[in-house]
C-alpha cells in the first residue's frame, strides 16, 4: 500500500482523557499543509471512560465524506483493541501504546503493529497524572508526524497559536510531540509507504463546524432572542451563538448586551419564548434535536395557524425516541414537515455542510418573517458537531433583513382599519402589525379558529377561508425556498435525489460509478416544499434513487406526498445505522440496484 | 347574538362581539385623556355571574386609572375560561392567547423582544397549576417583568367540572365525592419560588383587587395576583371551597394597600405601625394598612409562616402578602441593553464584513 495524500488515521481512546485536542492538531496541521482533510468525531453518550474514536480521511482529491476503511489506527484504548485491529486495511499500520507490551492481542499478520511506550515516556517526561494522560495524547501525534510526513513547523506554529495566553504549555506540547517524533524515527522506518505531502489545495478555505457555522448566521441575521433546552448534538449552536455575540453585540456605551438567551426549562417553553419575541418583533430561533420537535409539536401547529415567524434548527440525531444521542441520521423530516395536529405542513431547509449552515439560517429568519411561518433548518449531528472544509465564509455588506409584510406606524396612521388576515396581494401572506406601535395596529393572535378578520369563529365558511389561504401561502413558499442543486446531463436515464450530508457520498459515488460506466445525474434538495426544478428533475428521469439516512425512505415520502410523483420511479436506498453515510455504500447499492432493474 | 357577525367584517372589531362604545362627556379621563371606554373590549361569552368578568372590569379600571397607553400593553394569556378574558378588556392592545399552560414562555419571549411593554398574563388554576405548573415555577424564577393572574375556581369549566389542582381537601364536586388530593396553593409556592410579588384577592372585592392590580402592574418583576373566582356553573353550590358563600364567609383582609401614584403625595397620615409605604422603581408607592400591626410584607420567612397559620385557621387570607423591590428583573438578571431588543436597528446588529473576515482566521 503505497499513496500520497490519501490516508485514512482512526484514533481510539478513552472518552474524557483529553485526546481532542490532539486529534483537533492533527486534523489541523494537515489542512495547514493545503491538503484537504475530513475530521468525523465518533463518540458516546458519556462524560468519561467509554470509548470514543476520531478519523482523519486525508483527501488530496478534496472528497467530502467518511472513508471506508482505516489505514492507520491509533489504537491507544485497551478495551477496543480487537475491534480497532480488525478495522485495519490489509498492509496497514496499528500503532499502540507498548508500554503494556500486548504482543498476543495485538497477532493481525497482514498489518503492521507498532508499538511505542507513550505512557512511558510521558510518565519520565512529566508531572501530574493529568498532564501525563493528555501529554500522552499530544505524543501519539508527534509519532504521526514522523510517519506521515507531517510538518513540524506547522505542528509548532498551531500550538503557538493555540496556546499563546499560556506560554508553559506550548514549552511541554512541543516536549512531548518531539517524543513521539523523536521514537518513531529512531525505531522505524519513516515515512510510511502512505504519507502527506505539502498541497495548495486548502487556501480560503476553513474547518469549521456546522452548529459554530449556523450560531454565527443567527448573529449576522439580527437575531437577538435564543431561547433553547440543552440537547445533544444541537448545544454546541447556542455555545457559538452566545459566543459570538459576546464578541460582537455588547453595547460599547452601557457594557449592555444587545441580545438575550433564554435557557429555558424544556422546549416547550423554547419555542414559547421564541412565538412570544417573534410576535414581538425581535428575531428569535431554537436550536434542537429530534426530541424538542417532538415537544415543541403543540407550539409549531399554533405558530403555522396563528402565522407567528419561527426559526427553528433541529440537528438531527439518530431516533426513535432517546435513540443514540451522538450518533448522525435524517430520521426527522416527516416530523418536522408536518409538525403538530391538524393540517399543518412547515418550510425546512437542508443545509448540506457548515457553509450552508451559515448561509441558511440567515435565510431562514427571512423566510420565516416574510412567510410569518415556522422554518426549520435541518442539519444533522454529523454536519453539526464535525469539522468540515469550507470556503471562507463571506458577508454581503447591502445585505438587510427582510422583515416581510409588517405595517409601520405611519402607514397603520394612514388607515382606517387593520384587520389581520386578508390577503390583500393574492400571495396568501397578509400583512402583520407589532405590538407597542399603534393603537389601530392591535389584534388577537390566537390558535383557535379565527376569520380573516382575525375574530374568534366557529362558522364554517370562515374557518375555512382562512385555512385555504395558508395554502396559497404554501405555494408561495414553493417559490422562495432554496433551490435544489442539480447536476445534469441529457444522457443520463438514471439520477440520484438526495439530501444534506449525504452530498459528499453521492458525489464521490458518482466518481465511482463513472469509473463503471454508469453515468448518473444529481439533484440535492435544499427546500420544502419542493420547488419546481425538483419537480422537473424527476420528470426527466426514469429511475431515481433517492439516497437519505433514515430507515423509512422519508425524504422520498415527502416528494411523493408533496409533489404526487409516481412511487415507483423513487428507488430508496437507505443507510441508518447512525454512523455518516460514505461513498462505498452509495455506489454498491446503485450498481446492485441497477443491476436488479436491467435484469428486471 | 348573529347579527353582531357581519360577514362583510364592517364594523367588526378584532373581537368576537363588539361593544357599543358611548361615552358620555363628563366621563372622567385619565392622564391619556381617555376615559374607561376606552379600555373596555368585546363582550364577555362567559356565564353570567362569573367571577372572571368582575377581575376584567378590575382591570380595566386599573389600566385605565394607571394611564397605561393601549398599546403599550400585552394581554397574554394560555387556555380556559380565564384565558378567554384578554378579548374582554382594552381591545386596542395586541393580544396572544397562546396555549394550554404556556403562556408564561410566551410572555418571557414576548419581553425579552421588548421590555417596554407592560404584561398582563391572564391564567387560571389548571392552566398554570396543572399543566403549566413548570412554566409557572420558572416564569417565577426569571423574575420576569410582568402582572401574573390566576382566576381560582378550582375546577375545569370549559371541560365542564373536573377538579383543578386547587381544589381544597373535602372540597365538594357538584357530583361525585369530595376531593381527597392536597390542593396546590399557588401563594405559597411562589413564596418558596422567589416571586416578588405576592397577592391574593376575590374577585367580589373590587375595592381590594384595583390597587392590588396597580401595584402588581407596576412593580418591576414578577407580580402573582391568585384571584378566588368563583365558577358559578360547576364550583359555587353548598361544600365547594371555592363559592361566593364560602368565600364570602372565611375571607379575611389581613393586609389592604393602596397604589400611591408617583406624583401624589400622601396626604393621610397613617398611624405608626399600622401604614408602610413602599416605593416601588418608578417612584410610586404602595402603601400597606395592616390588620396585624407585627406583619411584615418584606420578610419572605414570615409571609410563609403567617400563610400556614392561616391554612390551618380555615381562613382566606387576601392582601399584598409580600414584596421585594430590590430584585432585578430578567433582563437586569441577564444584563440585557435598556432599550427593547426589537428596536435595535440592524446595523447595530450586525458585525459586519470584515470581522467575518477576521473570525475566519480563527478556522484555518
Amino acid at each position: 500500500m503505497s499513496s500520497v495524500n490519501d490516508v485514512v488515521i482512526k484514533v481510539a481512546t478513552v472518552n474524557g482523557t483529553g485526546s481532542a485536542s490532539a486529534n483537533g492538531l492533527l486534523l489541523k496541521s494537515i489542512f495547514r499543509m493545503g491538503i484537504p482533510v475530513v475530521g468525523k468525531n465518533y463518540f458516546p453518550s458519556n462524560i468519561q471512560g467509554l470509548p470514543t474514536w476520531y478519523e482523519v480521511r486525508v483527501t488530496g482529491d478534496g472528497y467530502q465524506a467518511r472513508a471506508d476503511r482505516v489505514d492507520v489506527m491509533v489504537a491507544m484504548n485497551a478495551q477496543t483493541y480487537a475491534r480497532d485491529m480488525a478495522e485495519v486495511a490489509p498492509g496497514g499500520w496499528l500503532l499502540y501504546d507498548s508500554t503494556w507490551p500486548r504482543s498476543r492481542q495485538l497477532n493481525r499478520e497482514d498489518i503492521n503493529v507498532l508499538g511505542v511506550p507513550l505512557s512511558k515516556m510521558c510518565n519520565e517526561h512529566f508531572d501530574g497524572a493529568r498532564a501525563r494522560i493528555l501529554m500522552k495524547n499530544i505524543a501519539y501525534v508527534g509519532v504521526l508526524a514522523a510517519l506521515l510526513n507531517i510538518e513540524l513547523e506547522v505542528i509548532t506554529e498551531l500550538l503557538e497559536e493555540t496556546f499563546a495566553s499560556k506560554k508553559k504549555l506550548i514549552a511541554s506540547n512541543l516536549e512531548a510531540i518531539r517524543l513521539g517524533y523523536d521514537y518513531a524515527l529512531g525505531n522505524f522506518s519513516c515515512p510510511l509507504s502512505m504519507n502527506v505531502k505539502r498541497m495548495d489545495k486548502t487556501r480560503g478555505h476553513i474547518m469549521i463546524d456546522g452548529n459554530t457555522a449556523a450560531g454565527l448566521g443567527c448573529v449576522y441575521a439580527g437575531a437577538t432572542i435564543g431561547a433553547w433546552y440543552p440537547i445533544t448534538p444541537s448545544t454546541s449552536l447556542m455555545d457559538a451563538y452566545k459566543s459570538f455575540c459576546k464578541q460582537f453585540r455588547m453595547d460599547e456605551e452601557s457594557g449592555g448586551k444587545k441580545f438575550c438567551i433564554v435557557q429555558a426549562e424544556d422546549e416547550l417553553a423554547a419555542i414559547g419564548v421564541v412565538l412570544g419575541a417573534t410576535w414581538n418583533g425581535a428575531r428569535a430561533f431554537t436550536p434542537t434535536s429530534g426530541p424538542g420537535i417532538s415537544l415543541m409539536g403543540e407550539f409549531i401547529g399554533f405558530a403555522y395557524y396563528a402565522e407567528v415567524p419561527a426559526v427553528i434548527f433541529d440537528v438531527q440525531r439518530t431516533g426513535p425516541s432517546t435513540g443514540m444521542p451522538t450518533r448522525t441520521q435524517q430520521c426527522d423530516l416527516m416530523a418536522c414537515a408536518y409538525a403538530s395536529h391538524g393540517d399543518t405542513r412547515h418550510v425546512l431547509l437542508f443545509p448540506a455542510n457548515p457553509e450552508e449552515c451559515f448561509y441558511m439560517s440567515v435565510q431562514a429568519f427571512d423566510l420565516a418573517d416574510r412567510l410569518q411561518t415556522p422554518v426549520m433548518v435541518l442539519s444533522d449531528l454529523d454536519i453539526g458537531m464535525n469539522d468540515w472544509m469550507c470556503p471562507d465564509l463571506q458577508w454581503d455588506e447591502n445585505y438587510r433583513p427582510d422583515r416581510g409584510k409588517v405595517l409601520t406606524a405611519e402607514q397603520l396612521d394612514g388607515m382606517e382599519k387593520f384587520y389581520r388576515y386578508i390577503d390583500s396581494d393574492g400571495d396568501g401572506i397578509t400583512y402583520r402589525t407589532l405590538p407597542g406601535e399603534h393603537p389601530k395596529g392591535s389584534f388577537f393572535t390566537r390558535g383557535s379558529g379565527h376569520n380573516k378578520y382575525g375574530a374568534y369563529t366557529e362558522d364554517s365558511a370562515d374557518y375555512q377561508d382562512v385555512v385555504d389561504r395558508l395554502l396559497v401561502k404554501w405555494e408561495t413558499a414553493r417559490g422562495m425556498v432554496p433551490a435544489p442543486v442539480i447536476d445534469y446531463s441529457k444522457f443520463n436515464k438514471a439520477a440520484i435525489l438526495s439530501i444534506g450530508s449525504c452530498d459528499g457520498a453521492v458525489k464521490e459515488a458518482m466518481v465511482k460509478l463513472k469509473e463503471k460506466n454508469l453515468g448518473v445525474n444529481y439533484c440535492r434538495v435544499r427546500g420544502f416544499p419542493f420547488n419546481d426544478d425538483v419537480r422537473e428533475f424527476i420528470e426527466k428521469h426514469e429511475r431515481i434513487y433517492v439516497v437519505e439516512q433514515n430507515r423509512d425512505a422519508q425524504l422520498r415520502s415527502l416528494l411523493i406526498l408533496d409533489l404526487d410523483i409516481n412511487p415507483a420511479k423513487l428507488v430508496p436506498l437507505l443507510h441508518y445505522d447512525g454512523m455518516p453515510i460514505n461513498a462505498r455504500f452509495v455506489a454498491d447499492k446503485i450498481l446492485e440496484k441497477h443491476a436488479r432493474g436491467q435484469a428486471a | 347574538m348573529p347579527e353582531a357577525r357581519r360577514r362583510d367584517g364592517r364594523d367588526q372589531n378584532m373581537s368576537y362581539i363588539a361593544k357599543p362604545k358611548v361615552t358620555h362627556p363628563k366621563m372622567p379621563r385619565n392622564s391619556l385623556g381617555l376615559t374607561v371606554r376606552d379600555y373596555e373590549g368585546s363582550v364577555s361569552t362567559l356565564c353570567a355571574g362569573c367571577g372572571h368578568d368582575s377581575i376584567t372590569a378590575a382591570l380595566i379600571q386599573a389600566v385605565f386609572e394607571l394611564g397605561i397607553e393601549p398599546h403599550m400593553l400585552g394581554k397574554m394569556s394560555g387556555i380556559g375560561c380565564s384565558s378567554k378574558t384578554p378579548a374582554y378588556f382594552v381591545s386596542q392592545s395586541h393580544g396572544f392567547n397562546s396555549v394550554h399552560g404556556r403562556m408564561p414562555s410566551v410572555t418571557t419571549g414576548a419581553n425579552a423582544a421588548n421590555r417596554d411593554l407592560v404584561y398582563i398574563g391572564v391564567s387560571g388554576d389548571g392552566d398554570s397549576l396543572s399543566i403549566g405548573m413548570g412554566q409557572f415555577a420558572h416564569v417565577i424564577r426569571r423574575n420576569l417583568n410582568m402582572c401574573y393572574i390566576i382566576e381560582n375556581n378550582g375546577v375545569y369549566g370549559l371541560t365542564k367540572g373536573q377538579y383543578s389542582a386547587s381544589a381544597d381537601v373535602g372540597s365538594k364536586a357538584k357530583k361525585g365525592p369530595a376531593n381527597r388530593q392536597m390542593p396546590i396553593d399557588p401563594v405559597s409556592t411562589a413564596i418558596g419560588l422567589g416571586a416578588t410579588y405576592i397577592a391574593r384577592s376575590f374577585s367580589g372585592d373590587k375595592q381590594q383587587l384595583v390597587p392590588l392590580i396597580k401595584g402588581a402592574l407596576t412593580h418591576k418583576g414578577f407580580a402573582l395576583l391568585d384571584i378566588i373566582s368563583p365558577c358559578v356553573t360547576f364550583n359555587d353550590h353548598e361544600g365547594s371551597t371555592k363559592s361566593y358563600a364560602h368565600t364570602r364567609q372565611f375571607y379575611h383582609h389581613v393586609i389592604d394597600a393602596d397604589f400611591v401614584p408617583p406624583a401624589e403625595e400622601i396626604v393621610t397620615a397613617y398611624q405608626e405601625g399600622a401604614a408602610m409605604p413602599v416605593e416601588l422603581h418608578d417612584g410610586s408607592k404602595i402603601v400597606f394598612r395592616k390588620v396585624d400591626a407585627d406583619y411584615d410584607p418584606t420578610s419572605r420567612a414570615a409571609a410563609f409562616s403567617f400563610l400556614r397559620d392561616s391554612v390551618n385557621a380555615g381562613e382566606i387570607i387576601t392582601g399584598l402578602l409580600y414584596i421585594d423591590g430590590e430584585t432585578g428583573d430578567m433582563h437586569d438578571l441577564s444584563g440585557s441593553v435598556d432599550e427593547p431588543l426589537s428596536k435595535i436597528p440592524y446595523e447595530r446588529l450586525n458585525p459586519g464584513k470584515d470581522a467575518l473576515a477576521s473570525v475566519m482566521k480563527r478556522y484555518r
